[in-house]
């Protein structure tokens, strides 16, 4: 195939071209992939979801404390960019990979893409979080997929707001809520789990079938429900969205009050405590990563102490580590999820697509 | 011929292909009984079903509203029109989340349709297919207008004297002369609408889903990569199907047309029909289009406190409680522009290239390579951007992690509507004036200086501005590879309607208003270019 040798030459001189030529629009301090005068090892790449963040001065922190500099890669949502690794398996973009939850635990464990590394300091994180006993993954963060209500416009009908799963089902909550939808997206997907766990492979189709009689609404994703169809939230207001009880996190009150414009002194917003799903994130590292002590100094600093206390307030998670301690925004605002439903990463990965496409004809269609 | 070739076999025929072969091939060799396997399932017919009958109402529909607006904006003087063109082309770089919450305000629950007429379209099919023309509008307007400001009013008052009716001359003389471009556009919108993402998802809710989506949902989220290859082959198909379908209609190639220069074809509007129209087609503007923008500017500007720009003031900071990026959201403007400025010239480099080569020869080679750069269009940015992954991974060319893969990539769907936009026009120029300056001793160069390029130069305008539009407000591919420190204008947008809080929803609808104000302004730039020389003006 002299052809196929011919026209790579071609493309790789039209490629360079294009590069010299594009250079002119972009800004010189930033060098193509391969370039640049830090040799490679100095450099450790975490590659992650859209949600990921943290403070650039823990970063440089650590950077300093290291003399490893750290370029973060986002791409996508948590189950796009984990299937990215999984596609390139080997020859992966980066040294570490950051948030792939329970939910996809088992995908990423049986595709192979990390290697094992027991992280220094993994004896302060609480054990229930180490899922993985090879220490193929490192727990890094909790979060909690709960229902979340407009306390004002309970308290302006004098009606409770609901608690648990049960409740949701009852006449006085009907027609007010919505939810995402489970097979695009991540809290849709948890709050079926939720389900799942709380009514077993058998019964939660049940529940929804009344869940659906009681007049829940699905949209896409979680932007539309919180922002364009929740009652309590700034989007909602204006757009006005009718609906008191979302599907979103036990975060979310304590964002609220972060980003009210003035904070106020208590949230809008309250949590059902009864109707959550607990989501772990994990990082590990990368097979064949370009710089595997870096990874591991990397893995080391999601656990350190100083990480953990930054996250709360960068990606609104809770800590993993016993040591950590909460900001007062959560202390304060949040809520402590004492028994969050549960379903085993294995489980999950077994039935995921047939529970979607069952909860998927039952709900949407 | 060689630079565009090299550049679509490099950056997606390669990837493309890699990415559908690692989902039909497994160790057994190739799995083509998946094929058959998939078509037959019920849900896949019906996604391929709705994803065509949508495609094919939306397009109809978009020609039917935005002729008569190609018409006045080609024909028709009025005070503010450079302006409302930029404004038209607005809605074609809103990312979709942003779109649908605009839409969400006219048709949904106490929107403006809700409020005058008590009427919601949300969740329906209509606002489906309004929003699709809400994108799709200024292609229409661009490419048949900017050739019909171009043709000879003269052809048409000839065929007047000569006895035509007012109907009989347009449909001799104007028709047949705009055809190529109508068809041109209506291949566009329906290679946008066939590929709907975002609009179908946010508007339709649930129920609706589209080749697009479903490809998305097993690539990206279920890593069904053979299900996904014979989706993205179906959508092969399919685009094969519109394309030959469009080449049948386009068969009699496009004459050369008398071209004049717009300024001397549009006239103040004369007499009541051309009155009712120009006013026909600002209210339909005002309403399909300014008004969904209005909510969203006026949403940035309503802060708790009353009307003000707390909301653009809290952009220039990360956020001391927490910013959502390691940047201040307004350097994603900085960011957006040097991505767009690289992708338009990439765009029009390839593009350039690849509609002299198509006007230079014919042959069914050539038809194909026509056919070949339009494709991009209609397959998903998922599909390209994780055969990127698996195929520019090697030294030299491991750009996976690369800023230039973002223009690249928004390059792909900027090239064909350089191709269409310059073709019907250097098609129309004709080869004598080349021929008359080559004998008078004008090098090849100096001839395509002299004669091509004041020609086509408004043509090159209009292609600029719509790869310059598609960067800005290019979103599937972008969110896969943009950087951590420097995310472009919609992925910023999309970061902050990811969370809760007053400030970061405010926050994103003022980062879209500014997305739309620096599309205006661009476009209004690109608008007034013009060199030096007004050679061009004959």
């Amino acid at each position: 195939m002299s052809t196929t040798r011919k026209i790579a030459g071609a493309a790789l001189a039209a490629a360079l071209g294009v590069t010299t030529l594009s250079a002119c629009g972009g800004d010189a301090e930033d060098k193509p992939a391969g370039g640049g005068d830090v040799p490679k090892s100095r450099t450790v790449t975490l590659v992650s979801h859209d949600s990921f963040n943290v403070t650039d001065s823990v970063l440089k922190e650590f950077e300093q404390q290291s003399g490893y500099t750290v370029k973060v890669l986002k791409s996508g949502d948590a189950g796009a960019a984990l299937n990215q690794e999984i596609l390139t398996k080997g020859t992966p973009r980066g040294d570490v990979f950051f948030g792939v939850d329970n939910t996809l635990l088992s995908r990423a464990l049986d595709n192979g893409i990390f290697t094992p590394y027991e992280a220094k300091g993994l004896g302060e994180v609480k054990p229930e979080y180490v899922l993985d006993k090879e220490h193929r993954v490192t727990p890094v963060d909790s979060g909690d997929i709960c229902v979340n209500y407009d306390k004002a416009y309970f308290a302006d009908r004098k009606i409770a707001p609901p608690q648990t799963l049960d409740d949701l089902v009852k006449p006085e909550y009907k027609d007010l809520l919505v939810v995402e939808n489970a097979a695009t997206s991540s809290p849709g997907l948890g709050f079926m789990l939720a389900t799942v766990g709380k009514y077993g492979e058998e019964g939660w189709k049940d529940y929804w079938s009344k869940l659906k009689a009681n007049g829940v609404e699905v949209v896409d994703g979680w932007e539309q429900a919180y922002n364009e169809r929740f009652s309590a939230s700034a989007g909602g207001k204006k757009a006005k969205g009718d609906r008191p009880l979302v599907v979103s996190y036990a975060s979310s009150p304590p964002v609220e009050v972060l980003y009210g414009e003035p904070q106020p002194a208590e949230a809008p917003t309250g949590v059902a405590t009864g109707t959550c799903f607990r989501q772990i994130e994990f990082a590990g590292l990368l097979k064949g990563a370009k710089n595997e002590e870096g990874g591991k100094a990397l893995v080391d600093f999601l656990i350190s102490k100083k990480f953990q206390e930054d996250m709360p307030l960068q990606m609104f998670v809770n800590p993993v580590t016993k040591d950590a301690a909460l900001p007062e925004l959560f202390t304060k605002h949040g809520v402590v999820v004492e028994k969050p439903e549960n379903v085993t990463p294995e489980t999950i990965a077994k039935n995921r697509e047939q529970w979607v496409k069952a909860w998927t004809a039952l709900v949407v269609k | 011929m060689a630079v565009p070739l090299a550049f679509f076999g490099l950056f997606f025929a390669y990837p493309v292909a890699a990415i559908v072969g690692r989902g039909l091939k497994t160790d057994t060799g190739w799995q083509f009984g998946r094929l058959g396997e998939v078509l037959a399932r019920p849900d896949i017919a019906d996604v391929l079903w709705f994803t065509t009958w949508q495609a094919l109402a939306s397009t109809a529909l978009t020609l039917l509203i935005a002729l008569p607006g190609a018409y006045v904006f080609a024909r028709l003087e009025f005070p503010g029109k450079q302006l409302l063109r930029a404004v038209v082309t607005v809605p074609f770089v809103l990312p979709t989340v942003v779109v649908g919450t605009a839409f969400l305000a006219l048709l949904g629950r106490g929107g403006l349709l809700d409020e005058l007429a008590g009427v919601r379209l949300d969740t329906t099919v209509w606002a489906i297919l309004l929003a699709h023309v809400f994108f799709n509008y200024a292609v229409v307007v661009r490419t048949v207008g900017g050739l019909w400001s171009q043709l000879d009013p003269r052809q048409e008052e000839a065929a007047r004297v000569l006895g035509a009716g007012r109907f009989a001359a347009w449909r001799r003389v104007i028709l047949p002369a705009l055809a190529p471009a109508v068809a041109a556009a209506s291949l566009m919108v329906f290679l946008f609408t066939f590929s709907s993402f975002g609009v179908v998802l946010i508007l339709g809710g649930p129920a609706y889903s589209t080749l697009e989506v479903e490809v998305y949902r097993q690539t990206a989220q279920l890593l069904d990569l053979s299900t996904a290859a014979v989706l993205t082959m179906v959508q092969f198909a399919a685009i094969g199907a519109i394309l030959a379908l469009h080449a049948w209609t386009v068969r009699r190639r496009e004459t050369a047309l008398r071209l004049v220069d717009p300024g001397r074809t549009a006239h103040r509007p004369r007499g009541w029909a051309q009155r009712t129209l120009l006013g026909g087609v600002l209210l339909t503007v005002g309403l399909l289009i300014v008004a969904p923008l209005a909510v969203l500017v006026e949403r940035s500007f309503d802060t708790p406190g009353g009307y003000g720009l707390g909301f653009y003031r809290a952009l220039q900071d990360t956020g001391a409680g927490g910013g959502t990026f390691l940047v201040p959201p307004l350097e994603a403007v900085g960011n957006s522009l040097r991505y767009a400025l690289a992708a338009t010239a990439i765009a029009l480099l390839v593009g350039g290239l690849a509609a002299a080569a198509l006007t230079r020869r014919g042959g069914r080679f050539v038809r194909g390579f026509d056919a070949m750069l339009m494709l991009p269009l209609g397959v998903s940015a998922v599909t390209v951007g994780f055969g990127f992954l698996i195929t520019l991974d090697e030294p030299p060319l491991d750009l996976r992690t690369s800023w230039i893969l973002v223009p690249l990539a928004q390059a792909l769907v900027g090239v064909p509507f350089v191709v269409r936009t310059m073709l019907p026009v250097l098609r129309a120029v004709d080869g004598r004036l080349r021929e008359a300056a080559a004998v008078l001793g004008a090098s090849p160069l100096r001839a395509w200086r002299e004669v091509d390029l004041p020609l086509v130069r408004r043509a090159l305008l209009i292609a600029a501005g719509f790869a310059f539009a598609v960067s800005l407000g290019e979103f599937g591919a972008t969110v896969f590879i943009a950087r951590a420190d420097r995310p472009t204008l919609p992925v910023a947008v999309a970061r902050l309607l990811g969370r809760a809080g007053e400030l970061n929803y405010g926050q994103a609808m003022a980062l879209s208003t500014i997305l739309m104000l620096v599309c205006a302004v661009s476009l209004l730039v690109l608008e007034r270019l013009r060199p030096d020389k007004t050679s061009g003006e004959f």
